[in-house]
């Protein structure tokens, strides 16, 4: 009986794992190594617009024309390339400083909602989660209309007397990091208010009891017992945020661009398939780091839970 | 040990903690009622009651976690009413222990000494101390989480006691440890009172830790205190029926005083005959009183012996527990009566069996007349 069981437990745990390993096989390995073929390949005026294309029919002597026809040539171009390394640049800065002015932002919200109670806490969780419920490409329209010459924001400002001519706020960085901050709150607030919500409170009175004024206790107990959320937060607005498109796109300038839109005007532009791939995986290695280190910390995160 | 020590009953001695008619409610609950208490230096102090009888209430309010509604708490002659719990000169063990899960061991213990700015290398000396006191001196490096149950009360000991506080406060501190263990801290505990000479004020629901650990014990019932005194005196001389009936195990047998006598009282009661007690200055002819036996001061036999405090019944239920076995008694004018009798010897077979007839007897000063 009781090796029947383990046996029927043990094929349900198999059909467990199959089907979302499946799930990831066709839809997330095959396509990575898809994109990843075609960024070892060249442009072509053709369709598909790039060669080698695998033949079938050709058999072992096309499978080695095949191979010999791949090369690394797009990623030296890459390498070489000012534009391209600008952009990655300009990414990883837009994505570490939007983060930064997350974290300053995020957590006071999320630290003022966990303090809150019952219904009120409830009720400020839904008003951070709301603004899902619209479109997102509303929202950054939505931005464009404020942030115009004769927008909302400048005739405010007018209003109160703070400046005396429109500012021009579009086509700017600053733009970009409103439209990101604005954007991203909601994944910065949640993690940070989950963990934030989840401390002991016997914890502060423990510290207050032993001689620690508030801000003393919110220094040494309340701060670094929230890290794991701050940098569960931070990870994830940071890994999309590099690779955004439609913010620096709608809201950014032209000087220079995020390496979304220089992904995005390869492809579509310029119909440069293999160079877009190229520049997707080497998207894809710089934020293997830090998937790679949230993954860890959630590892642990789960490790100290049990 | 504590022969001698009864500050409680010298007029010239002055109370460490004066609660003064102090009253704390929770929206319409009220927690603590218009509660006046003295607690002295160097004792080990038992707030006993039910779970909601407000003994947590006054503890925190001692602590500075609660403010009173109304009433007065002094320390050390000092009002406590604006003092912040950062600034008290106690320290509370939690009951949930509350240990800084991101600090090691001697950080944890250290805290509080970091934050009235100890220099280092005298912080560092009172940390090993302490860790010695605990027995812990192996574990000072190590997180919580890396810790068994009782290593953890330990270090929440260590911790409440590294600032010397004047009055330790212990909320349940040993609530969640099984129970050989409990038994043991309970003794560590009160050998550690002792050397330290620090007051120790605990919370418990557990009457027979109180009574193990304590100098004197309160004993609250919906925000009141029903009676402060020494164990002993709680368990033998309670003051109510509730007490008597919350402390230990306790027969109640209603009766009506009808004869005064210089060294005895007899009443009638629903027991069936007449009893006679030992002269209690309240009693009157007329008045409605209970007598409160313990099940171990009754005897039960199965022939009459004497005509004295005689109660005849029915053997219902025998619980053998191993040092005692209990006897539950239905007498012959109704209403259960329990009797324990220690097992001296080992029993080959029942002397009394289920459904015998018996015969309970006690002598005049056994219980106690209570008239409430």
């Amino acid at each position: 009986m009781p090796v029947a069981g383990t046996f029927a437990r043990s094929r349900s745990v198999w059909a467990l794992v199959l089907i979302p390993g499946l799930w990831l096989v066709v839809l997330f390995l095959v396509p990575c190594l898809i994109i990843l073929k075609i960024s070892l390949s060249q442009t072509a005026l053709a369709q598909p617009p790039y060669t080698p294309v695998f033949d079938w029919t050709g058999g072992w002597a096309g499978l080695k024309t095949f191979l010999s026809g791949l090369s690394v040539s797009n990623y030296v171009a890459l390498a070489n390339d000012t534009l391209y390394i600008a952009s990655y640049l300009k990414s990883l800065q837009i994505a570490a400083l939007a983060t930064l002015m997350l974290l300053l932002i995020g957590y006071p919200i999320a630290y003022g909602i966990a303090q809150t109670k019952g219904r009120a806490q409830a009720f400020l969780v839904l008003l951070v989660i709301l603004p899902f419920w619209t479109s997102f490409l509303i929202r950054i329209y939505a931005w464009i209309t404020i942030l115009q010459h004769d927008g909302l924001l400048n005739r405010a400002l007018i209003g109160l007397r703070l400046i005396d001519a429109p500012v021009s706020w579009l086509a700017s960085d600053t733009a970009i990091y409103i439209g990101l901050v604005y954007s991203y709150l909601p994944f910065m607030v949640l993690p940070l208010y989950a963990t934030l919500q989840k401390l002991d409170p016997t914890l502060l009175e423990a510290a207050a009891d032993l001689g620690a004024r508030r801000w003393k206790a919110f220094w040494s107990i309340t701060l670094p017992l929230s890290l794991p959320g701050a940098a569960a937060g931070a990870l994830l607005c940071f890994i999309p945020i590099v690779g955004e498109f439609v913010v620096p796109d709608l809201l950014g300038g032209s000087e220079t661009m995020m390496i979304g839109q220089t992904l995005w005007l390869e492809f579509f532009a310029n119909r440069d398939w293999p160079i877009a791939s190229a520049i997707a995986v080497v998207l894809l290695c710089l934020l293997v780091g830090p998937i790679a280190l949230f993954d860890n910390l959630r590892a642990r995160q789960l490790r100290s839970r049990s | 040990m504590r022969g001698n020590f009864a500050p409680w009953d010298d007029p010239s001695e002055r109370p460490l903690i004066s609660v003064d008619k102090v009253t704390k409610r929770f929206g319409g609950v009220t927690a603590v009622d218009g509660l006046s208490l003295d607690i002295y230096a160097r004792e080990f102090f038992a707030l006993l009651g039910p779970s909601g009888c407000g003994k947590t209430t006054l503890l925190r309010m001692l602590a500075g976690f609660e403010t009173p509604d109304a009433g007065r708490i002094q320390l050390a002659g000092e009002d406590m009413a604006r003092v912040p719990p950062y600034r008290r000169p106690t320290n509370m063990m939690f009951q949930s222990y509350a240990l800084f899960p991101h600090l090691t061991v001697a950080a944890n213990i250290g805290f509080g000494l970091r934050q009235e700015r100890m220099p280092r290398g005298e912080r560092d000396a009172r940390v090993a101390e302490m860790l010695a006191l605990v027995k812990l001196e192996d574990c000072a490096g190590r997180k919580p989480h890396q810790l068994s149950g009782g290593q953890r009360q330990r270090v929440a000991l260590a911790r409440a006691l590294a600032k010397r506080p004047k009055v330790l406060l212990l909320d349940e501190p040993l609530a969640a440890l099984d129970k050989k263990l409990r038994a043991e801290t309970q003794f560590e505990l009160m050998n550690l009172q002792v050397r330290l000479g620090t007051t120790f004020v605990i919370v418990t629901h557990d009457q027979q830790e109180a009574m193990t650990v304590a100098h004197r014990m309160g004993v609250m019932d919906r925000g009141r205190l029903m009676q402060v005194a020494t164990p002993a005196e709680i368990y033998e001389r309670p003051n109510s029926r509730w007490v008597a009936d919350f402390i230990g195990d306790v027969n109640l047998i209603e009766g009506t005083v009808v004869d005064v006598q210089p060294d005895a009282v007899e009443l009638d009661s629903v027991a069936g005959p007449r009893l006679r007690l030992a002269a209690n200055p309240q009693a009157r002819p007329g008045l409605r009183v209970w007598l409160a036996l313990r099940p171990e001061q009754l005897r039960i036999t199965t022939a009459v012996s004497g005509s004295e405090n005689v109660l005849a019944g029915r053997v219902s239920d025998i619980a053998y527990l191993g040092d005692v076995s209990i006897y539950k008694v239905r007498l012959a004018s109704g209403g259960d009566v329990k009797v324990s009798i220690v097992n001296l010897s080992r029993r080959d077979g029942e002397p009394i069996r289920s459904d015998d007839a018996v015969f309970l007897t006690f002598a005049p000063g056994a219980g106690v007349m209570l008239t409430s």
